[in-house]
């Protein structure tokens, strides 16, 4: 076996750029989630069992459901993002990789951002089409889709953004699956109520910017500062 | 490169009432390695994360080219390599996915370099392979590909040299030679003698 070649200790070798950096961990996570499908489909799988027990449950009857259809859009998403929240760092932290993150010389906040960006490709961005496709499914004209659409696809960017920060706190904690429900639900509870609000109003017709506009304001919200409070907790558990 | 010096000065940090490290301090040049022994608990661990900045001290610094390293966390860690007791590889990823965004998150790595690193530490066609399907000494290894790819001044190592065969034990010895040789430095934590051979090896016995 052969000493590996003698490469020079350049002080100050070129680093990554760190756009680049955070590029790479979208697409380790994209990757990994590939090879494991399971997971993958397992929060939709949920966000539709959640979706068509609500007709089995109250009435078949379009005209009654599309009534609640905000509703059972809305919570399935939310019960869904919580779901696979749980997961988010869980392996990277049992791993070593997210010690890895935080040894790189690489932001740890913008490596985080990248894992947020990934995990709402990978369940806000499905829930973003499966949302429509519910609501269309309780009764909604097609004329609704698109603000449904819409407003599940900004709400979910604050959902993952707004519960990295618990999914980060709760990395010590074993079965946190309740905890960290239980920790999000500050950040839950209004997208859940702007979110709600949006899809009734383009299924009834009406405008339904401001209600979209708050959800934006909560999802830039998510991406400017939850990476920073996640990367903190992130550092704090790795302790 | 003369200023490539490690130093740590009165090094104090609890573990809920237990006093882990006390008092540590040491000084580390370019050409060094400090071997760190100590029963099972005795805070090897503990002083390698401390070293590279992973656990806060209640009290003491830690101090690279001569700076306090909180002052620049980032700069500091650019230098370094941590490999901790598990080799930080994913499971689901081959040998060849897991290098090129470990190192490449750090550093600009080609494809070529990887393979050539993967050679060297004895990969054959288990590099293709999910980590998970890898024995503990071939995941030891592709770690180790990934150390010298990274190619930084600083390794503060937790037995490198656990799971391996004597021949990827020697693999270390020689890759940890080559390191010191060419200026760096090397703090490793091991449960034995290193056998390291014309280098500067200092010793430092944690006790429990």
């Amino acid at each position: 076996m052969s000493t590996p070649a003698p490469a020079a200790l350049i002080p100050g070798h070129p680093r990554t750029p760190a756009l680049r950096a955070a590029r790479l961990v979208l697409g380790r996570d994209l990757r990994l989630a590939f090879r494991r499908p399971g997971e993958l489909v397992q929060p939709l799988i949920f966000f539709a069992i959640v979706a068509t027990l609500f007709p089995l449950a109250i009435t078949p009857e379009k005209s009654q459901l599309v009534l609640v259809a905000p509703g059972v859009v809305w919570v399935a998403a939310l019960l869904a993002s919580l779901l696979a929240l749980e997961f988010l760092y869980r392996e990277d932290a049992h791993d070593g990789s997210l010690e890895q993150f935080a040894v790189s010389g690489q932001s740890l906040t913008g490596l985080l951002l990248a894992k947020s960006v990934a995990h709402w490709l990978l369940t806000g961005a499905p829930l973003a089409i499966m949302g429509p496709l519910t609501a269309w499914a309780d009764g909604a004209p097609m004329s609704a889709l698109p603000g449904v659409f819409i407003s599940v696809a900004v709400g979910s960017i604050a959902l993952s953004l707004l519960g990295s920060i618990g999914a980060a706190l709760t990395l010590g904690v074993r079965r946190s699956g309740v905890l960290l429900s239980v920790l999000n639900l500050p950040f839950t509870v209004p997208v859940l109520i702007f979110g709600a609000r949006a899809t009734q109003q383009a299924i009834q017709g009406v405008d339904y910017t401001a209600a979209v506009q708050l959800l934006g304001a909560m999802a830039i919200l998510g991406v400017t500062l939850a990476p920073l409070a996640a990367a903190a907790a992130v550092r704090i558990s790795l302790e | 490169m003369s200023n490539l010096v490690l130093g740590a000065r009165g090094l104090h940090l609890w573990r809920g009432d237990r006093h882990v490290l006390r008092g540590v301090s040491l000084e580390l040049r370019g050409g060094q390695i400090l071997q760190l022994t100590g029963s099972n608990g005795a805070g090897k661990t503990t002083l390698l994360r401390v070293l590279c900045g992973l656990a806060y001290l209640e009290e003491g610094d830690v101090f690279w080219r001569g700076e306090n390293v909180r002052s620049n966390l980032h700069g500091f860690h650019a230098e370094l390599a941590y490999v901790g007791h598990e080799p930080p590889l994913k499971a689901d990823l081959t040998a060849r996915e897991n290098l090129s965004y470990w190192v490449g998150m750090r550093r600009p790595v080609t494809v070529a370099r990887i393979e050539s690193a993967l050679d060297e530490v004895g990969a054959d066609d288990w590099r293709d392979r999910p980590v998970r399907t890898l024995s503990a000494g071939q995941r030891r290894r592709v770690a180790l590909a990934g150390l010298s790819l990274l190619s930084v001044p600083l390794w503060l190592l937790d037995e490198p040299t656990t799971n391996l065969d004597t021949a990827g034990q020697l693999l270390v010895t020689r890759m940890l030679e080559a390191h010191v040789t060419r200026g760096g430095l090397a703090v490793v934590a091991v449960h034995h003698e290193l056998g390291v051979n014309g280098v500067t090896l200092h010793r430092m016995v944690l006790a429990s």
